[in-house]
């Protein structure tokens, strides 16, 4: 099932033409450069803004093409804005039953109890809507949009705005969300550390037009598009906790391509997590080094070369199938004689763990 | 004390302020309403309109209003056609008169608090299920109520402070178009200043306090949060 849109809303100087089609389970994050139409792009799939001859259809459900256009009241939509908008003439309980009062209560799917625990809100309910801190009047906010129990979830920005304490109170949040609750999510940003952290597919947008979409992973490595370039060139993996090493501290993390020792978190054994490596801490040797301070060190294949600029070049490894990128110095990739195909491997120097 | 005549005039210029304010929130919402939601052009056409009476003098109002309204003017045979009579010299002539006399002082404060609650927050209900009659009432009109504070009590104070055009159009039939102000000028006119301080000082403090009212009524419920 997915959510397929080809979107066209005209305002003069800009002008949207979109056309995606994207999983409807999972994050999704709509990135771009701002005035790019993330937000125009996401309000027209709210129908907040209508142009001609759009599409939209939303699992089984036609939102709009030629001769319908549901109306934004009627889309079983939750919508965060980028300011959290709380209605200032309500408490927040009020603000939280606004949306959940209008939902037939045979069509409620997240329950009071369970949207004010998700989210930590429960000493907020008695607070006057002025009162709250930033960071809690968007944690109010996502609340309320949940509580129409959404089938797609819409969020605009939702940590812009807010300074870095109250990000990193609602980041885990979000986090809960993706992993306890089902609802597709389209997440519009414009930090490589939030796509980073909490998509699971990425919409490119560049002036109004959809330049690439596709999973993460593969997005992230793919030398066609600017997130491979440049000085925050990342690769994403999934890693599951394989064990804990006692003596030295250290936790164990397999992916397909080998085992990461990382510093000791406080993780489960079994739990999946995402690492970020980026290319620049990515190191390439044709010999297994022994005499080495670096840990994680895993065999990998080159896959691609690109020039980085007159002095670098950024290499795409596949680590067990994995992508892995690597950026060298043109030198050093001509005395190593990389070329696609050839064996080598990678060091690691620094991984950071997402969750 | 007051006299029997001056009670029947304030209690014809209480129930005139009434009516005409409450006829007035009822037109002008929808009319405030549309003015600050519109991109129509002709938008700035309606607008003045309703400011005219702001500047018009109130005789020029009451005059065509006279001819309108009058036995021979096109509303007044409307109502002989339909049964009535003529509105000129008649209470319900005098509301017809104060509701458009005070039409600006009702419109442009809901036209100006619709416009501060903005479109944000109807959007917000609109993805929170709400219809659009329902984001009406549940939303734009409890932010607006500094708003609807200010337009019913300046649209009651003015039809209680008008003159001219209830003078061209009501006369002073005691009891029935007679109201304060008019009152007031009889006084005078008369030499009894004695009675007419009566009124005046009455019209001037409960005025007074009618403003000081809606004053620190909109200091506690300040509009839309920054």
């Amino acid at each position: 099932m997915t959510i397929d849109a080809r979107l066209r809303i005209d305002r003069g100087a800009f002008s949207l033409d979109a056309e995606l089609s994207v999983p409807d389970r999972g994050v999704t994050a709509i990135f771009g450069p701002s005035g790019s139409g993330k937000t125009t792009l996401l309000r027209a799939i709210a129908g907040l803004e209508r142009g001609p001859d759009g599409f939209l259809k939303v699992g089984q459900e036609v939102w709009q093409d030629a001769g319908t256009f549901v109306p934004p009241h009627q889309r079983p939509l939750g919508y965060v804005f980028q300011e959290a908008s709380l209605f200032s003439h309500l408490s927040v309980k009020a603000n939280l039953e606004y949306g959940y009062k209008r939902v037939t209560p045979s069509a409620r799917r997240v329950e009071m109890e369970h949207a004010v625990a998700l989210l930590g809100v429960d000493p907020l309910l008695s607070r006057d809507t002025e009162d709250l801190s930033g960071g809690e009047r968007q944690r109010v906010a996502i609340s309320r949009a949940l509580l129409t129990s959404p089938a797609l979830l819409l969020l605009d920005e939702p940590l812009t705005g807010l300074d870095l304490e109250s990000k990193a109170e609602i980041v885990p949040y979000l986090e809960r969300l993706h992993e306890e609750l089902e609802i597709p999510v389209l997440y519009v940003s414009h930090s490589p550390d939030e796509v980073a952290r909490l998509a699971d597919h990425l919409v490119l947008l560049q002036q109004g037009r959809v330049l690439a979409s596709g999973e993460i992973r593969q997005m992230l490595t793919r030398s066609d598009l600017p997130l491979f370039h440049g000085d925050e060139a990342e690769a994403i993996l999934e890693a599951t906790v394989v064990g804990h090493d006692e003596a030295y501290e250290l936790t164990q993390l397999e992916f397909p391509g080998g085992r990461f020792n990382v510093t000791r978190r406080d993780l489960e054994i079994g739990q999946v997590v995402r690492l970020r490596i980026l290319a620049r801490d990515v190191s390439l040797t044709l010999e297994h080094q022994i005499d080495t301070s670096i840990l994680n060190i895993f065999p990998v294949t080159v896959e691609e070369l690109a020039d980085e600029g007159p002095a670098q070049v950024m290499v795409r490894l596949s680590a067990g199938g994995a992508p892995i990128l690597s950026r060298i110095t043109r030198r050093s990739a001509d005395s190593l004689q990389l070329t696609p195909g050839k064996r080598v491997y990678a060091q690691i120097k620094t991984v950071a763990l997402l969750a | 004390m007051l006299t029997e005549t001056d009670l029947a005039a304030l209690w014809i210029t209480l129930k005139l302020a009434g009516l005409t304010t409450l006829i007035l929130i009822l037109l002008g919402t929808p009319l405030a309403w549309w003015l600050a939601r519109t991109r129509f052009r002709g938008k700035v056409v309606v607008e003045a309109v309703v400011a005219l009476p702001l500047v018009l003098p109130p005789t020029v109002l009451g005059f065509y209003l006279l001819l309108a309204l009058g036995p021979n003017g096109p509303i007044g045979r409307l109502m002989e056609a339909l049964g009535g009579h003529a509105l000129a010299f008649t209470f319900a002539g005098l509301v017809v008169g104060s509701v458009l006399y005070s039409l600006p002082f009702v419109v442009q404060p809901l036209q100006d608090a619709f416009s501060t609650v903005g479109r944000r927050p109807l959007e917000v209900a609109a993805t929170l299920r709400a219809s659009p009659l329902d984001r009406f009432l549940t939303v734009a009109v409890p932010l607006a109520r500094p708003g609807f504070l200010t337009a019913a009590v300046l649209g009651f104070a003015h039809t209680v402070g008008e003159f001219g055009v209830v003078l061209m159009i009501g006369g002073s039939i005691p009891g029935e178009t007679r109201v304060l102000s008019i009152a007031i000028y009889e006084h005078v006119e008369a030499l009894e200043y004695g009675r007419a301080h009566m009124l005046a000082g009455g019209l001037l403090v409960l005025s007074f306090l009618m403003l000081l009212a809606v004053y620190g009524w909109n200091r506690r419920f300040r509009l839309v949060r920054p």
